[in-house]
């Protein structure tokens, strides 16, 4: 099965146009728990460039949300380098805006509206009447005008992440970073949030860097997929899928190329069942 | 091989493994109207209402209270050990305008105010050396459990000794009272703050004290509320307490030295007067400063129910 994939990585920047946005080049991520030393990406590199939809897909335990806090610039790599826009990645910043899984990244005592001004203001960007504007407009695009005035608590899941997308997207920033942003909604919300960043994409083009463990998910939001394998995280293949979106799910091609992922990702614990029944 | 295992078991398990759910017939129907509910939301009565506003509620239980203090009295009759609530509040009435009551009770709440304010602004910079340095969290740790179990009261001698008998004295032991339970209570809160909340905030650019301001507290406020209601307790206790033992300085004294010195005269219904406006004050504060204050903020914002 792997010999159907290519091994090698490209030549060079062969097809690759101009610089890339954001470069990662050999990182090694790894972080303390009480009693261990987990190392949680070895040498990762990858390059994503301007209007990207870059997905970083693998199972749990690949790194793929601590890599995406290394770019947001929570955690620093103690081997390799990361640069956005030919600047080493040191801390976090407002360039770099997050859109979390957990319902509970907006703050519940400001309103959808303040939340969406609260970066805005803060980082001195916009005078108030600016950011009021900005925030009504990004407000309007994930289609919550009505709810300007709510508090975060009265709010559904899907209602909550809309509001995260909007506040990062105001921001706009050289590139937004989502970690595993629909995971915790049910299907059918999942599908309409997948539907909407994608027609937001195609408003505003805006780059991505889009963190996911399903298969399908990354092939609908990605146009391009890193897959990680676990244990530690490290790059399996990079893979072209700006082909596909909800319209192609179920065809031949879209279930070729999930299966080809789906072996990827697999091969190594079939490998180690193997392993372990000699064993 | 589970099959043959179950089997073995006997009994209960081996005859379940048998058994199928019965397949019964499909059936659709037309929806009735709910009947006896009535409306799906129908106004509550006017009774109802009423139940529902905690003001009324807490004043039935204060007069029952009342009530209950009125009738044992009259029944021991003896206005020395025990007035009648009717008699103390004859006294309170008559002392509000013959003893000045209110300015003294004036006098002691705005010793604690001052008290109150230094302490929680010592308590905020307190924490916040704690949340940002490992040097500062051991520093609130320590001091913490060393003074927090110290009551206020055992530092009057000393703070007597230091500032005199005036009212730097009562502030002394009001910081001491507010300061730790206020800090104990503002750092579990911001420890509490879930992880996503302080990734957003870093994720804004926010550190130092505009991360404290614009995350931590906020995110942290019902804790740092629960502390303030705590740490007002504690200081009017300390207070009304630290007034029994010296009372007057420059001859206005407060609450405390009114009750002490109307026990001296074994005017009774006058000791019982002064304990009720004690009360009254802390009934006022909790149920109208503190309620309004909830009502506007971790309420509002869904972090405490209403």
């Amino acid at each position: 099965m792997a010999a159907q994939t290519t091994l090698e990585r490209p030549s060079a920047a062969a097809a690759a146009p101009a610089a890339p946005l954001l470069e990662v080049a050999g990182v090694t991520l790894q972080y303390k728990t009480k009693e261990h030393l987990v190392t949680a990406t070895y040498r990762v590199s990858f390059e994503v460039f301007g209007a990207d939809r870059f997905v970083l897909l693998g199972p749990s335990g690949c790194g793929k949300s601590t890599l995406l806090k290394g770019v947001a610039g929570f955690m620093s790599p103690v081997e390799g380098v990361m640069r956005l826009g030919g600047r080493e990645i040191t801390a976090p910043g407002p360039d770099r805006m997050m859109v979390f899984q957990e319902f509970d990244q907006l703050p519940p005592w400001k309103t959808v509206k303040e939340n969406v001004m609260f970066p805005l203001r803060v980082t001195g960007k916009y005078g108030r009447r600016e950011a009021e504007e900005r925030a009504l407009a990004y407000l309007d695009k994930v289609n919550l005008t009505k709810f300007v005035d709510a508090h975060p608590h009265m709010l559904s899941g899907g209602m909550k992440q809309r509001v995260a997308i909007a506040r990062a997207m105001a921001m706009e920033p050289t590139i937004l970073l989502m970690d595993e942003p629909f995971a915790s909604l049910d299907a059918l919300t999942r599908r309409k949030m997948q539907e909407e960043l994608l027609r937001l994409w195609d408003d505003i083009r805006f780059t991505v860097l889009f963190v996911t463990h399903s298969i399908e998910e990354a092939m609908i939001v990605g146009t391009r997929i890193l897959v990680l394998s676990p244990h530690p995280g490290q790059v399996k293949a990079e893979l072209n899928t700006h082909d596909f979106d909800h319209r192609t799910v179920g065809g031949t091609a879209f279930q070729q190329t999930q299966q080809r992922i789906h072996d990827m990702l697999f091969a190594d614990r079939i490998e180690e069942e193997e392993a372990a029944g000699h064993g | 091989m589970a099959e043959a295992r179950l089997g073995e078991l006997g009994g209960d398990a081996g005859r379940r493994q048998s058994i199928e759910p019965p397949i019964r017939a499909e059936f659709e129907v037309r929806v009735d109207d709910a009947g006896h509910v009535g409306d799906v939301a129908r106004p509550l009565t006017t009774w109802e209402k009423i139940q529902n506003v905690t003001f009324l509620r807490r004043a039935a239980i204060l007069v029952a209270l009342a009530l209950i203090w009125q009738l044992y009295a009259t029944y021991l009759n003896n206005p020395l050990m025990l007035p009648t609530f009717w008699s103390m509040a004859k006294a309170l009435v008559a002392s509000l305008t013959a003893d000045d009551l209110l300015l003294k009770a004036w006098v002691s709440i705005s010793t604690l105010f001052k008290g109150y304010v230094i302490g929680i602004v010592i308590a905020m910079v307190l924490t916040s050396l704690a949340v940002s340095t490992r040097l500062g969290n051991d520093l609130l740790s320590t001091l913490t459990s060393m003074f927090n179990p110290l009551p206020a009261i055992a530092l009057l001698p000393i703070a007597m000794l230091w500032f005199g008998l005036g009212e730097a004295s009562l502030i002394f032991v009001l910081i001491h009272a507010v300061l730790w339970p206020l800090a104990l209570n503002t750092h579990s809160g911001f420890m509490a703050v879930s992880e996503t909340l302080r990734m957003a905030g870093r994720n804004y650019g926010l550190s130092g004290v505009r991360y404290v301001v614009h995350i931590l507290i906020p995110a942290a406020f019902p804790s740092i509320l629960a502390g303030l209601k705590i740490a007002w307790a504690f200081a009017w206790r300390t207070l009304i307490a630290a007034e029994l033992v010296f009372g007057a300085s420059s001859g206005s004294g407060g609450l405390g030295w009114y009750i002490f010195q109307n026990r001296n005269e074994l005017l009774i219904d006058k000791v019982f007067a002064g304990l009720a406006m004690v009360i009254i004050i802390g009934l006022l504060i909790e149920n109208v400063v503190f309620r309004w204050i909830e009502a506007r903020t971790v309420q509002k914002w869904g972090m405490q129910r209403q």
